[in-house]
Order: C-alpha cells, then structure tokens, then sequence
C-alpha cells in the first residue's frame, strides 16, 4: 500500500514537471527566437537600415527601404483586395445565407485557409503574372488578399453572429430594415471583433514568403508605382540568407527582427482592442 | 398531423363573451381587430382561430400560462413573428381598418412598436437609443426634441438628462427598460406592444414602468403580455385569458378577474395551474 502510494505520488510529480516543460519550451520558443534576432540582426539595425537602398557586396551599409516600403503596399493592395469581399461574404454567411448555403462556404473558406500558400502563389502566378507577362505588386497583392479571404471571412462571421438576436429584433421593431439593421446595429455592436479579426488577418500574410517569390519577385531598387516587380521583407530575408555573404546574413537577421517586431506589435494591438471589452454586453 | 387541434374542445368565444360587456365596449373604437387568426410555426400551430379587438387608448392584457401562445400572439401585431424561419400566419389582422400584412413591413413596425421581455438597449449612448429611431426613419423633427420629449414620457428624462452621452449600459435594468419605452415612443407609435416587460426587473421598477403604463395610455394604445396577473388586473382595461394557443375568454379586467365567465380562466386566475 504504501509503495503504490509511492509510487502514484511519483508519477503525479512526473507528469506535472513533463507537463511544465513542455510548456515552457512551447513559451520559450518565441523569446529563443526574439533573443536569436537580437543577437544576430540587432546590431545591424540602424537608421540606414529603414532609410537606404542595399549596397552591393563588399560595400559597407545599405539598407532595406525599397523592402519595407515594398512590404507595405503589397499589404495595402492585399488588405484593400481580402478585407472587403471577407467582410461582405460574412455578412451574407450569418445575416442571409440558409444553413446549407452557409456551411458550403464555410467549409469552402475553411479549405482555402488550409492552401499551402506556395499553391495560391503559383495560382496568382497564372492568374496575374502569366497574362501580363510580368512580375508586379499588384499581382503580389492579389496573392496576399487571397489568403487574407478565409481569414477574415470565418473570424468576422464568428463576431456577426455572437452579437445577440435582442438586438437585432429591437432594431427591426423600431422600424429598421434588415439592412440598416445590419449596418446601424450589427456591425457597430461587432466592430471591435471585426477590427481584431482584419488585424491577425493582416499579421498572418506579413510574414509570406513562397506567395510572393511567384508574383512580386524582387527588386534591388525603388518600385516606382504598381506594375514593377517589388521588394518585400520576406523575400529580401530569403534571398539574402540564402547568398554566401556574410554582410548579408546579417541584414537578414535584421530584416527577421523588423518583420517579428511588427508582427508582434500588430498581434498586441489587436489583442489590446479586443480586451477592452467586447462591446455588447452578454446577459 | 399538421393542424390538429388540442383535445380540450371550446366554442371559440365572440369578441366579448358576456352581453354586459359587450354594451360596454359597444361605444369603444377598436384600433386593431384580430379576425380568425391561425398561427404555425413549421408544422406545429400555436394559435388557433384568435379573434379579438384592441381598443383605442386602452391596455389590453394577454395572460395565460406559458407556452399558450400569447407572447405568439404579441409578434404577430407587429409583424415580429416574420423574422423567425417556418412561420406562417393565417386570417387578418386589421390596423386603423387596413390589412397589416398588405402594408410595407418597416412603416407597419413603425406605427407599431414592442418593447421585450429583457431590455435589449443598442450599444450606443442614451441620446442614440432613443434617436435611432428618428433617425433611421429620417424625421424631420429635431432629434434632439423627439429624445427629449420620448424620455420625459418615458419617465426617465430626469434620471439621465445629465449624462445623455453615457453608454445605455451604464443604466439600471429598469432605467434600461424605460430607455427601451423611450426608444419606442420616439418614433410615435399609434400601439405599443410589451412582451412581459417587466419579467427582469425589480418590484421598484415594475412599479415605476406600470404607472408609467397607464399615463401613455393617453396617447398610445396598449397591449401587454404578462405572466403577472396582478399586474394585468392593475394595469389593464381588458384581458384575455389564452390556453394552448386558443383564446378561452377576453372581457373587461375587472369582470375576468371577479366573475370569469369561464371554469378554466376561474381555475387559472385562483391559481390553480399555471
């Protein structure tokens, strides 16, 4: 009796410590990876970094610019394409759309968020690269806004649809047709939700890289407007981890330093919008 | 089957049931007349063959136990009852003399309003409760004179004058349920409907939302639904006693509650089910 007591208290105490590491390394494994690009890239980040073009080899200095700013209109172009139709097509999902209808798009956007994003590279490649017979931003930002769809679309449908049906009937009672209704109650009483959800969305397609390899290429200057090939971070990290030279590892490491660091930013925001209450409040 | 009806057989009552009664109601005009009414939801029906009137600048109650269909009854005057999948409604329901299943289903809500069970204020601040209404219907009146005038009749205009930009849910309950009068009135109903108003709140704020009840019957026709039947005898002028989805009596409260003319309304008002 007192063995088996032993022995159980033994493998209680086993299982709590097995069960504490593996979620400290699930926790450590981010701040390995902030420590890592601090160490490797934080010494590289500087003024010139945001503000130069890159040098060629062998040259000292250099920057990212043409990538980051490259990054930040492919995101532009994607959020202006994805956010809208996600947007639009969760409002029919939970405001008209029948239970059929709805659980075939559902598990359509389920499905497409499960796309490995080379294959929807390779689609927008067909689709907006092949035609014109040129790489371009615009057609990175198709790429981007496709895999923000799913996203946007499943997590706005969720907020839609929590927000109570009280509301909804004490709208249409006053007079409101399901379309102001949805306009001057629904959404205002989900935005907060909603913005979250465009964020992570947002947050989630930052970081692609194999979308873009196929559609804005790269490009070791400035992309003057839409239709050239472009930088992106991703891809400058990709191209300039991959070459023999290490002045350029080391502007990789830095540029994985900017890209988490914002990403992380974006994800904090959002999580910040959404703590501050959800703005119906659930009797 | 679909459209059986319930073992306990009844002769539907007329629109008054005793001659009595009906000499007194004989001189009242009817606002909204309920004619052979039959409601199903899907294959079930849940109002069988409902006549009734509703009288002009009167409250009219609906009592009965729950699940008799009252609550049903209460939607469909104001056309609540199509939002919900499978809900089908036969016979007519006239309003000012006009069938209100011809009419645009948003001005026919508009001259109707209903305030529910629990208050269901917006996300917004008292001023934009009471003024979405107006609003969304474009009135031409000031909005800030229609939120005024609809929270002083609502009673709560003292209450909240002073912070009329705070959120509606930094109110009471029953400050919230007032606000969801007020948001009724300002769009100038002709009926109210409440559906068991008060069925959340305190006894202070039953109180205050019967007696509030009885000042707009001035200028608003009212129909109530209640589970309380102290409450119908106080604040009501006619009742109807509903059981399993039939309408078994509609007098004069005073008369349901002192001589029902029916053995059910007599077993259910002294509490013997229910």
């Amino acid at each position: 009796m007192n063995a088996r007591l032993r022995w159980r208290k033994f493998v209680s105490g086993f299982m709590l410590t097995l069960t504490g590491v593996c979620a400290a390394i699930s926790v450590s494994a981010l701040f390995l990876i902030l420590g890592y690009l601090v160490v490797r890239g934080g010494t590289s980040i500087n003024w010139a970094f945001f503000t130069r073009l890159p040098v060629p080899v062998g040259e000292v200095g250099g920057g990212m610019a043409n990538a980051i700013v490259g990054s930040a209109k492919l995101l532009f172009l994607a959020t202006l394409f994805g956010v809208p139709i996600g947007f639009l097509g969760a409002i029919y999902l939970a405001e008209f759309s029948g239970s059929k209808m709805a659980f075939v798009v559902r598990y359509a956007a389920d499905l497409l968020n499960g796309v490995p994003s080379i294959v929807i590279g390779i689609f927008a490649y067909a689709l907006a690269v092949l035609p014109f017979k040129h790489f371009s931003t615009l057609a990175g930002g198709f790429a981007l806004g496709l895999m923000m769809i799913p996203i946007t679309l499943r997590s706005t449908e969720e907020f839609l649809r929590s927000v109570p049906v009280s509301l909804r009937e004490g709208a249409m009672a006053l007079g409101a047709s399901k379309w102001k209704t949805i306009a001057t109650v629904i959404v205002p009483a989900a935005y907060r939700g909603i913005l979250t959800a465009i964020l992570l969305a947002f947050a989630r397609v930052a970081g692609e890289t194999a979308p873009l390899t196929f559609t804005a290429l790269s490009n070791s200057f400035w992309s003057p407007g839409w239709t050239q090939p472009t930088a992106s971070l991703p891809v400058t990290i990709y191209n300039y981890a991959l070459s023999p030279y290490e002045d350029w590892h080391r502007q990789a490491w830095a540029g994985g330093l900017v890209l988490l660091g914002l990403i992380l930013v974006i994800n904090i925001v959002a999580r910040g919008i959404l703590a501050r209450g959800i703005s119906v409040s659930r009797s | 089957m679909a459209t059986v009806r319930p073992a306990v057989s009844v002769n539907i009552p007329p629109i008054v049931t005793n001659t009595a009664a009906r000499d007194s109601t004989a001189a009242l005009a009817m606002r909204m007349t309920i004619s052979k009414v039959n409601f199903f939801y899907g294959s079930k029906q849940s109002l069988f063959d409902i006549n009734m009137g509703i009288a002009t600048n009167k409250v009219t109650a609906l009592i009965g136990p729950s699940g008799c269909g009252k609550s049903t009854l209460l939607r469909t005057l104001n056309r609540m009852h199509e939002t919900i999948n499978n809900a089908r409604l036969e016979g007519e329901i006239l309003l000012d003399g006009q069938d209100i299943l011809k009419q645009d289903v948003t001005s026919h809500r508009r001259r109707v309003g209903m305030v529910f069970q629990r208050p269901n204020p917006f996300p917004k601040s008292i001023f934009e409760n009471v003024g979405y209404g107006p609003k969304i219907n474009g009135s031409k009146r000031p909005i800030a004179d229609a939120v005024e005038s609809s929270l002083r009749r609502a009673a709560l205009w003292d209450e909240v004058k002073d912070h009329l930009h705070k959120s509606a849910y930094e109110l009471s309950g029953g400050q919230q349920q007032r606000l969801c009068i007020a948001r009724a009135l300002a769009v100038e109903p002709e009926v109210l409907l409440l559906d068991e108003p008060c069925s959340a709140l305190d006894p202070i704020s039953t109180a205050k939302i019967e007696e509030l009840l009885v000042q707009l019957k001035d200028s608003c026709t009212i129909v109530i639904v209640t589970h309380n039947m102290q409450q119908a005898a106080r604040v009501s002028d006619f009742c109807a006693f509903l059981l399993t989805g039939q309408l078994i009596e509609f007098n004069p409260t005073p008369q349901l509650f002192t001589t029902p003319g029916d053995p059910r309304t007599e077993a259910y008002i002294t509490g013997r089910f229910g």
